[in-house]
C-alpha cells in the first residue's frame, strides 16, 4: 500500500449513505471535509490576519522612522553645515570691517591676517583685496597671482550687488578644490571694496565624513547644477555631475523615497543650505535601513510556517479520528439494528410456525385416532379382519399422520430456539434435522446432499436453535447456488481437542474473488429480485462468532465454494 | 381400573375412550373441565387423562383441584406442544405423573395406563 493509501482512513469508501432498510446517518467524506475546513479557517484566518496587520503596521512604522531619522540628520547636518559657514563669513565680516581698506592695502597685511586666521581656522588658503573697479590690489598666498581684474566676473558683480559671495567648488587656478567667499564693504567715505578669502573643502569634508551614515550611506555637498562639492561614495567623483536627479528646491529638510539606476529603493534626504550654493543630499539604500525589520519578519514567517503545519497537522488528524470513530459507532449502530431486524423476524416466524403447528396437531390427533379406531376394528372384529387391502389403507392414513406429527413437531423445536440454552449435541444430529426440512426439495431437483462425519465426534456444547439457523442458512445458501442435480456435501471432522470443523461445500456457480470478502456483510446479496434480503451470511457470522467459532470461504467461479467453520468443542458463552 | 379421559377435542378424546375399550379398558370421556369435576362426583376414577390446553380451566389446574379431592387419583397429561422440554420446564411446580404429546400412539398410552396402574398395586 503507499503511503497515501495508509493515510486515507476507512471511511472514505463509506460515500453511499442510502444502504438497505438501515441508513448511515452521515456522509462521513463531507463531515471530515467540512470539519477540517471549519476548524482550519478559524485557526488559521485570524492568524493570517493578525499576521499581515502585523506586517503592515510594523513596516509602516519602520519607514516612518527611518525618514524621520533620516530628515533629523539631514538638518542637524544642515545647521552644523551652516553655522560653519557663517562663522567663516562672519570672520571677513569683522575682518573687512574693522581694517579700512588702506589698512588692508599696507604691504604685509594680508599675509599677517591671513596667518592669523589659520591659525585659528588653518583652511584659508588666499586672501585677495579687490578694488571698487575690480583690480585685485593686495594678495596673501602661495600663489603667484598679480595684475588680474575681477569686474566682467559674475561673482564679482554678485557681491557687489548683494554684499556677500559664496561660491561653489571648483578647480581654479590652484588645481585644488577650493570654494570662495567674498565680502564687500562700503567705506564710510562711500567707497567699496572686497576682500575675498579661498577656503579648501577639507574641513567641510571631514564634517561630512563623520556623519553616522551607516555603512552604505552616503553624504555629500552638490550644488544646484548638480556638481559634487564634496566626494560621494557612489555617485561621482568631486567636481562631475552627480549620478542622481537634483532635487528641487525646498525652504526647508526634505526626505523621499526613490530608486536609483539599478532599481534599488533608497532613501534621500537633501536641504538647500540658505545663502548658499550648496545642496546637503544623504543617501541610504532603503534595504540596509530595513535589515532589522527584514530579520525580524524572516524569523516570524518561519514561526508562522510552523505554526500553520502543526495546526493542519492537528486538525487534520483530530478530524480524522472523529470523523472515523463516529463512522465506527454508526456502523455498529447499524449493525445492530441488522441484527435487531433479524432477531425480529425470526421471532415472528418462529410464531407463525407455533400457530400453524399448533393448528395442525389437533386435526392430525383426530385423523390419527380414527384410523387407528378402524384399524382396531379390523383387529378386534372378526367381519372386517380378512379385508387386507382395507387393512392397508389405513395403515397408510396412519403412517402419513405420523410424517405430519414429524413435522409439525420440528417445526415446533425450531422456531423455540429464541433464546439460548447451551447443551450437548450430536453436531451429526442437529446437521440430519435441518436437512430434514429441505430434502423435499432436495429430491425435487435431484441434489445429492452427503453428510460425512467422522466416526467417534465427541458431542458440542452448544445452543441447538443457533446451530440450526447457522445451518440452515449455509445449506440454503448452497441449494441456491447449485444447479439442478448438482452437489452439496457437508463434512464433519475433529481439527484438535478443542475444535471441530464443519465444512460445506456445494458445486455450484461460485463466488467472484471482488465478492468474497464481502459476503459476510449486511446487505450484501446476489439474490436480488428472487427475494434475498442479503441478511443470511452476516447473521450466519455474527452467530458463529456468539458460538465462539470462526468462519471462512473459499470459492472458484464455475466450479463452487465451500464454507469453513470451526467451532469450539467447549462453549464460550456463559 | 376405570380411566376418565378429558380432552375439548371431543371427536379426538371419544374415539380414544372406544379403543381403549377394546382392550379391556374401562374408559369415559368428558369434554371439559367443569363436566369432569361433576363426573368424579358420580364414578370412581383411578386415573385421568388430561389434555393441557383446554378453554376456561386447563389439565394443569384441574389436576390440582382433583389430586386434592382424589389424593390417589394418577394421571396423565396430553399435550400438542411441540417441545418436551418446554413442558416440563412450565409445570415442573405442579408435579407431573407423566406425559404423552399428541398424537398418541394408543400403545405407549396404555403402557403408561399400566405402569401407573402398577404403582396403584403396590
Amino acid at each position: 500500500m503507499s503511503l497515501l493509501e495508509k493515510l486515507i482512513p476507512k471511511f472514505w469508501e463509506q460515500t453511499d449513505e442510502a444502504s438497505g432498510t438501515y441508513k448511515y446517518m452521515f456522509n462521513f467524506r463531507r463531515i471530515w471535509k467540512q470539519s477540517v475546513l471549519i476548524t482550519a479557517a478559524v485557526a488559521l484566518i485570524p492568524l493570517l490576519l493578525i499576521a499581515a496587520f502585523d506586517y503592515r503596521v510594523t513596516k509602516d512604522a519602520m519607514e516612518s522612522e527611518i525618514l524621520l531619522r533620516t530628515s533629523r540628520l539631514v538638518s542637524n547636518t544642515r545647521r552644523t553645515l551652516s553655522f560653519f559657514l557663517d562663522e567663516r563669513r562672519f570672520a571677513l565680516n569683522f575682518i573687512i570691517q574693522d581694517n579700512t581698506f588702506d589698512i588692508l592695502y599696507y604691504p604685509g597685511r594680508l599675509d599677517v591676517i591671513m596667518d592669523n586666521l589659520n591659525k585659528a581656522k588653518g583652511e584659508i588658503i588666499d586672501l585677495s583685496l579687490i578694488d571698487a573697479d575690480g583690480n585685485m590690489r593686495e594678495y596673501a598666498g602661495h600663489y603667484k597671482m598679480e595684475g588680474i581684474n575681477y569686474i566682467s566676473q559674475d561673482w564679482f558683480r554678485h557681491v557687489v550687488r548683494e554684499g556677500v559671495y559664496i561660491s561653489d567648488v571648483f578647480l581654479g587656478f590652484r588645481n585644488v578644490p577650493h570654494f570662495v567667499i567674498a565680502i564687500r564693504h562700503t567705506s564710510p567715505k562711500g567707497q567699496f571694496y572686497v576682500l575675498r578669502a579661498s577656503l579648501d573643502t577639507e574641513k567641510l569634508r571631514d564634517m561630512l565624513a563623520q556623519l553616522e551614515v551607516s555603512k552604505q550611506g552616503d553624504a555629500f555637498i552638490i550644488n544646484k547644477q548638480g556638481i559634487l562639492q564634496t566626494p560621494s561614495r557612489y555617485y561621482g567623483k568631486v567636481l562631475e555631475k552627480m549620478s542622481l536627479p537634483v532635487p528641487e528646491y525646498s525652504e526647508r529638510t526634505q526626505v523621499f523615497e526613490t530608486s536609483d539606476l539599478n532599481d534599488k529603493p533608497m532613501i534621500i534626504g537633501y536641504a538647500y543650505i540658505t545663502d548658499t550654493p550648496f545642496i546637503l543630499m544623504i543617501v541610504k539604500p532603503k534595504t540596509e535601513q530595513m535589515e532589522s525589520w527584514q530579520s525580524t519578519r524572516l524569523k516570524l514567517s518561519v514561526f508562522m510556517i510552523i505554526s500553520i503545519t502543526v495546526i493542519l497537522i492537528v486538525v487534520l488528524t483530530m478530524s480524522t479520528y472523529l470523523v472515523n470513530n463516529i463512522w465506527l459507532v454508526d456502523k455498529k449502530r447499524v449493525a445492530t439494528l441488522h441484527h435487531a431486524e433479524y432477531d425480529n423476524k425470526m421471532a415472528s416466524l418462529g410464531r407463525l410456525a407455533a400457530g400453524v403447528a399448533h393448528e395442525i396437531n389437533n386435526p392430525l390427533a383426530i385423523i390419527n385416532e380414527k384410523a387407528g379406531l378402524i384399524s382396531d376394528l379390523f383387529t378386534f372384529k372378526a367381519e372386517y379382519a380378512k379385508d387386507e387391502k382395507l387393512l392397508r389403507l389405513v395403515n397408510s392414513i396412519i403412517s402419513s399422520v405420523e410424517r405430519c406429527a414429524a413435522i409439525t413437531k420440528r417445526l415446533l423445536g425450531f422456531a423455540r430456539h429464541t433464546e439460548v440454552s447451551i447443551r450437548l449435541l450430536h453436531l451429526e444430529d442437529v446437521i440430519n434435522e435441518v436437512l430434514g426440512f429441505l430434502s423435499k426439495e432436495a429430491g425435487y431437483r435431484s441434489i445429492s446432499v452427503t453428510v460425512d462425519a467422522e466416526p467417534e465426534l465427541p458431542q458440542i456444547e452448544s445452543d441447538k436453535g443457533k446451530l440450526q439457523q447457522i445451518l440452515l442458512n449455509l445449506i440454503n445458501n448452497a441449494f441456491a447456488a447449485v444447479e439442478d442435480g448438482g452437489q452439496i456435501e457437508i463434512t464433519v471432522r475433529r481439527k484438535n481437542a478443542n475444535t471441530i470443523m464443519l465444512n460445506v461445500q456445494d458445486n455450484g456457480c461460485g463466488i467472484p474473488e471482488a465478492d468474497i470478502e464481502k459476503v459476510f456483510e449486511p446487505f450484501f446479496t446476489t439474490k436480488s429480485g428472487k427475494g434475498g434480503t442479503g441478511l443470511g451470511l452476516s447473521i450466519t457470522y455474527n452467530l458463529i462468532h456468539e458460538l465462539g467459532g470462526t468462519i471462512y470461504v473459499n470459492s472458484i467461479i464455475g466450479e463452487g465454494t465451500i464454507f469453513l467453520i470451526a467451532l469450539p468443542i467447549k462453549s464460550v458463552m456463559c | 381400573m376405570r380411566i376418565l379421559l378429558v380432552d375439548d377435542e371431543q371427536e379426538l378424546v371419544s374415539t380414544l375412550a372406544e379403543r381403549l375399550s377394546m382392550r379391556g379398558i374401562e374408559a369415559d370421556w368428558v369434554g371439559s373441565a367443569d363436566e369432569a369435576l361433576k363426573q368424579v362426583e358420580t364414578q370412581q376414577y383411578d386415573l385421568a387423562v388430561l389434555d393441557v390446553k383446554m378453554p376456561k380451566m386447563g389439565g394443569i389446574r384441574l389436576k390440582q383441584i382433583l389430586d386434592d379431592k382424589y389424593p390417589d387419583m394418577k394421571f396423565i397429561f396430553l399435550t400438542g406442544h411441540g417441545s418436551e422440554s418446554d413442558f416440563q420446564q412450565g409445570t415442573s411446580e405442579f408435579g407431573v405423573t407423566d406425559y404423552l404429546v399428541k398424537p398418541v400412539k394408543i400403545e405407549v398410552l396404555i403402557e403408561k395406563i399400566k405402569a401407573a396402574a402398577d404403582k396403584c398395586k403396590v
